[in-house]
């Protein structure tokens, strides 16, 4: 076995695993902070993938392009779920939320079923088969950018969150509810602010997957089911915990496509939730409740 | 049994008879395709009464169900198919199976203090997992599926399940009508109380002596292996099992519908959600037919589209505003 091989596939699967954190972080605000199971969040990044591919093939523009404008909407839409129809289920019990956003999940992947049908949409880059070539290394160009700007858009989550009077209000708001209302926060609205928060990671995370995935309806119910994995394993509320979280299953499924096959790589992403449930609740990076 | 019978008002009595002596003769004036929903309907109101029991009763959330009907229908369509064993004899591995899988989840989850969400993503774990494990195997026929040959000298075998939608019929009928008295019998039982006081407070319950493992273990052994029936039920009537329906999610959610949308915790809440879905359902498909509107996924829209407004509407489920619209409360409560 060629060592330079098997260093190869560990790249392609960190690269992969930083979009898979994106788009996880968003499920861990959402679920950190509203405290509502999002299970329409693969979804939403399928979505973004539809509406990336639709700018490339009637704009031309570069994914990375159309990830700000496709980040922006799914804020204003995330924001307005929020305020109609999420909010009057905060609170409620845990199956409660699953139908809704069940329901949720079956409207818009069967719409998009409707309007775009079952065949893959491939988005392709004029630089999809290039690869930057370092020794014996060769790293796909793509999910090389694809991955910096994973990386960016955590980082600018990062300062919000660090930094900004919202982002702080925010997390006071996950920290201690009653705590927030008292010292005066409209919770409420930094709630919506948080969902919005939520799906523009999550849209951003899907323009980016595009370099990754063709777009189709039948990826959305693994990709929330991946964004929920990496949320559980990386610890629920920590932020590096979901990009640390995205890296490991990435390389996970990488190693395990590589060495296996490819129809078996979420085995061992589940066996590796199954192992954190058991050994270590609160996730890799999480603190104990 | 008496008590449970005298729980139910007198008008409900009366209404409950007619209804199941309408069911009982309904076979001789429906045709094929009636008795099929109502065949699906009884399948749902069963299999809902096993997820009942579970969350209802235990509140354990579980979203991987699927897993447990998916293992009874291989197990006991494996047996079937190699070694001729009939479906009354494997339906007893597929349960003893099915009740092993539910131990270990059980005993993962409740041993390690897996609770709410982590749990049921816990269940979906294992449900996935052992998808991908039966696509990648071949005696189960894997992602091609696995077919219960049809054979013409053993049509008429009811006692081995290969007979026609009437044998289903009055099969799914006792399943569904046995699931809730067995539901009804345990949630006035001992163990019935323990559950909801785990339920409503574990540790308070604990600290009046309710053993809440030993009694969420329990409810997940009865819950499997109801489950594991089910899916042996549906197996033989479908006559062909392929992984990716039988342990995907969606069939997971198929099953927790009925009982949520009808009123968890209640025994003729599965029973209504199950009428009320499987018919709407249908329904769809005949109406987006009739308006030309059969696109791919226009059926499901509009069934999430109901989804979502139920659970806005009637959170609690539809059985609990429909007992009080028709006066039904129950006796003494």
């Amino acid at each position: 076995m060629n060592l330079w091989i098997v260093l190869n596939v560990v790249i392609q699967g960190v690269l992969t695993g930083l979009m898979y954190g994106l788009m996880a972080l968003g499920l861990s605000v959402i679920f950190g902070v509203v405290r509502v199971v999002n299970f329409a969040h693969g979804e939403f990044a399928v979505v973004a993938m539809y509406a990336t591919y639709l700018m490339f093939v009637g704009l031309g523009l570069d994914p990375l392009i159309s990830l700000l404008p496709i980040a922006i909407a799914f804020f204003a839409v995330g924001y307005i779920l929020q305020v109609t129809l999420v909010n009057r289920f905060v609170g409620r019990s845990e199956h409660e939320q699953f139908i809704l956003l069940v329901g949720l999940a079956m409207i818009i992947v069967n719409g998009l079923l409707m309007i775009f049908g079952p065949d893959a949409r491939p988005t392709n880059l004029p630089y999809s088969l290039d690869s930057f070539e370092i020794g014996p290394l060769f790293i796909d160009t793509a999910r090389v950018y694809a991955a910096v700007a994973a990386l960016v858009v955590s980082a600018a989550l990062f300062a919000f969150f660090r930094y900004s009077a919202t982002g702080t209000a925010i997390r006071a708001c996950a920290d201690n509810l009653v705590g927030a209302g008292v010292v005066g926060l409209n919770v409420k609205r930094l709630y919506a602010v948080t969902f919005g928060i939520g799906l523009a990671c999550v849209g951003a995370a899907g323009s980016l997957l595009v370099t990754i995935a063709d777009a189709s309806p039948s990826l959305a119910q693994s990709f929330t089911l991946l964004a929920f994995t990496i949320v559980i394993i990386g610890g629920l509320g920590s932020m590096t915990g979901a990009l640390v979280g995205g890296v490991l299953i990435g390389v996970s499924e990488a190693m395990a496509s590589f060495f296996f096959a490819p129809s078996m790589k979420s085995m061992f992403s589940f066996a590796l939730l199954v192992a954190v449930l058991v050994l270590r609740p609160q996730g890799l990076m999480g603190r104990r409740a | 049994m008496t008590d449970m019978w005298r729980a139910i008002p007198q008008r409900g009595r009366v209404v409950l008879v007619v209804l199941l002596a309408l069911l009982l003769v309904a076979p001789s004036v429906l045709d094929r395709y009636f008795m099929s929903v109502l065949i699906l309907i009884f399948y749902f109101a069963f299999v809902g009464q096993a997820w009942n029991i579970m969350m209802g009763y235990a509140g354990q959330l579980s979203l991987g169900h699927a897993l447990y009907a998916g293992l009874g229908g291989y197990v006991a369509a494996l047996l079937w198919v190699y070694f001729g064993v009939g479906p009354w004899m494997g339906v007893f591995a597929g349960v003893a199976v099915a009740a092993t899988f539910g131990a270990a989840i059980g005993w993962l989850g409740f041993r390690f203090g897996i609770e709410g969400v982590y749990f049921a993503l816990l269940t979906i774990a294992f449900a996935e997992f052992t998808r991908i494990a039966f696509d990648n195997m071949a005696f189960t026929g894997g992602p091609a599926g696995l077919f219960l040959p049809y054979e013409e000298q053993r049509a008429g075998e009811w006692w081995n399940l290969r007979g026609g939608p009437l044998l289903f019929y009055y099969l799914g009928l006792i399943l569904a009508v046995g699931g809730s008295l067995l539901t009804a019998w345990l949630a006035r039982s001992r163990l019935g109380y323990q559950w909801l006081a785990v339920r409503e407070d574990q540790e308070a319950a604990l600290s009046l002596g309710v053993g809440a493992f030993r009694v969420k273990m329990i409810a997940v052994l009865i819950s499997a292996s109801m489950t594991a029936i089910a899916g042996v039920f549906l197996t033989f009537y479908n006559n062909s099992l392929f992984p990716s329906q039988a342990f995907e999610i969606g069939r997971s959610i198929e099953i927790i519908l009925a009982p949520i949308i009808g009123g968890l915790g209640t025994i003729f809440g599965p029973i209504v959600g199950a009428f009320i879905l499987t018919p709407l359902g249908e329904a769809l498909i005949a109406l987006t037919a009739k308006f030309g509107l059969d696109l791919p996924g226009t059926k499901a829209v509009f069934y999430g589209l109901t989804l979502m407004i139920i659970i806005s509407m009637r959170p609690a489920g539809v059985w609990p505003w429909l007992r009080r619209l028709l006066g039904f409360e129950e006796n003494g409560k």
